[in-house]
């Protein structure tokens, strides 16, 4: 059965077709990654999958479940995380913090439990830092679990936003742009985590990047978008070869 | 010396409302970046709320134990003034969330100018001063030249309870890490899976509640009329301004200050300056640091 299940769907920004009828079907377990150039709508299409905006048209069904017109919130506790390519980590918060908060829609306690200490309360909280600092081990955090997030150069910070994603325990990961403003070394680490955490958590990933190194290694299929549109799809090896996306995207010479 | 230590505790009990109504504007600045302005009159609906309940308990159940009679209107009112809160956010400052902050602001003004004359206008309430019954026994303890009523230590008691229960939930309970994701970055919060529009419910909830708190305690110890809510709703509003707008403790802190500012400006001058000693404290302060006691100075973008 298809995990995610994208029909037509298209969007406007007042006289901007942002997103032009695209369409997608995400099996349990794959790793898709979407390319383009800038503008071409991918982040859009992450933001119409995770709520914030409400598509002009088309269908999107997590599970067999229509996403439209749900809240982002109650979107995001389907199973659906996402990390950002303008990271956006709470800055103020701490490394832990940006981690347990994630965990609030799986966080059962009400604010009576809280106040009078009864012992879900406890238990719940405990189990929550738990698998807070588990997470921040995983990435390599959590010696830094007390300081603000704010004070983590870049590569944490970037670490830090897939570890909170996962908090969310989702079934699908959106990833946008994980390798923006890495050198090579870090994107080689990068696409181990990717492929660790992938199998560790059986995540279906659907990813946004320019780095073509990391798309042609780690996904196995590849959607390509120009203005809008879906240019190409198919296995690394076929996209490219496709004269349309060498035009459109690679640029004349080939690449690799 | 005796003089001095009752003042401290009349300071202590004035600042602890002043603190419980601060506590509301604090919360809901700090979560929207908005002054809801009509704070002050929602402290005084609850006055009215505790007035009417407590009024109708004591005639239905007039052998009830005082601390039956004393929780239940407080529960009652603080349920009542949350529920009207949360309305009041819903149909007035909700659709305005994207508007610019001024227009909030002036609706905020605009809904306390409709409470006031709406509870002018209510029959049953009307522009009269009013009492509320006596809900516990008055009792004057005296030691050593300083009296303390039994209304006042209920007053500083349970204010001091309620700042350590809200403090509790905003800083060890995910909700209230959930109140600070908010006000840092409304856009990420929801796709952490926060539900943005529960969360700001409840704090005008919690906001409103307390104050309710604030609102019975004071109806205890002072008359009540429909406009109350202007000057009270002032001082709270400086309080947590002095304290630091958005900032929990800030507001506790600068309610206390102007408990004392309100009961120690007629030792040294005529009573008549208190407000003009309040408001100079404000621009003082707004002047020399703006960010209030607590407040965390903003770095200066370049």
């Amino acid at each position: 059965m298809t995990l995610l299940q994208i029909r037509s769907l298209t969007h406007w920004f007042g006289g901007l077709r942002a997103v032009h009828d695209f369409n997608l079907d995400l099996l349990p377990g794959e790793l898709v990654a979407i390319i383009g150039p800038n503008g071409a709508g991918k982040t859009t299409i992450f933001n119409l999958i995770t709520g914030v905006y409400v598509p002009s048209q088309g269908e999107i069904r997590f599970e067999g479940q229509s996403l439209i017109g749900l809240q982002p919130h109650e979107i995001i506790s389907l199973g659906i995380a996402r990390t950002f390519q303008n990271i956006r980590l709470f800055k103020e918060l701490s490394v832990l913090d940006n981690v347990r908060i994630a965990h609030y829609a799986r966080t059962h306690y009400s604010i009576w439990e809280a106040l009078l200490r009864l012992p879900r309360f406890g238990q719940e909280e405990q189990r929550v830092r738990y698998e807070a600092l588990e997470l921040l081990d995983i990435f390599g955090l959590a010696d830094l679990a007390e300081v603000p997030a704010k004070s983590l150069p870049y590569g944490q910070q970037r670490r830090l936003e897939m570890a909170r994603a996962l908090a969310i325990a989702p079934k699908l990961l959106l990833l946008d742009e994980p390798a923006a403003g890495m050198n090579p070394a870090e994107i080689d680490q990068l696409m181990d985590t990717i492929r660790w955490i992938r199998a560790e958590f059986r995540l279906t990933i659907l990813l946004i990047e320019h780095q073509m190194r990391v798309v042609m290694n780690i996904a196995e299929r590849i959607k390509v978008l120009d203005f809008g549109q879906t240019i190409a799809e198919g296995t690394p090896q076929e996209v490219q070869r496709n004269p349309r996306v060498i035009e459109a995207y690679l640029g004349e010479e080939t690449i690799l | 010396m005796e003089f001095y230590i009752q003042q401290v505790l009349n300071a202590l009990q004035v600042g602890s409302v002043y603190a419980l109504i601060a506590l509301g504007y604090t919360m809901v600045y700090g979560i929207l970046t908005m002054i809801n302005f009509a704070h002050g009159d929602i402290f005084m609906v609850s006055t009215y709320l505790a007035f009417f309940f407590s009024t109708f308990f004591l005639a239905v159940f007039s052998n009830a134990s005082p601390l039956l009679v004393f929780v239940s209107t407080l529960l009652v009112a603080m349920f009542g003034t949350a529920l009207l809160a949360v309305l009041i956010e819903r149909v007035a400052y909700k659709p305005l969330r994207t508007a610019p902050r001024i227009s909030a602001v002036i609706t905020a003004l605009g809904v306390g100018l409709f409470l006031e004359n709406f509870m002018v206008a209510f029959k049953p309430v009307g522009p009269a001063p009013r009492f509320l019954p006596p809900l516990i026994p008055q009792i004057n303890y005296t030691f050593g030249g300083v009296t303390v009523s039994s209304i006042q230590i209920v007053i500083i008691v349970v204010s001091a309870l309620v700042m350590f229960l809200l403090d509790t939930i905003v800083r060890r309970t995910m909700v209230g890490m959930a109140m600070r994701a908010i006000s840092w970055d409304k856009f990420t919060a929801p796709l952490m899976g926060i539900p943005v529009d529960r969360v700001i419910s409840l704090t005008f909830a919690l906001g409103a509640s307390i104050a309710a708190v604030g609102g019975t305690l004071y109806g205890m110890a002072y008359t009540i009329d429909p406009y109350m809510g202007i000057r009270i709703g002032w001082w709270a509003f400086i309080s947590a301004v002095v304290g630091g707008i958005g900032n929990i403790r800030g507001a506790m802190l600068g309610g206390f200050i102007l408990g004392f500012v309100e009961i120690f400006t007629p030792v040294f001058l005529p009573s008549t300056y208190r407000d003009f000693v309040a408001f100079s404290l404000l621009l003082l302060l707004l002047i020399f640091r703006p960010t209030g006691i607590l407040g965390r100075p903003v770095a200066q973008k370049v």
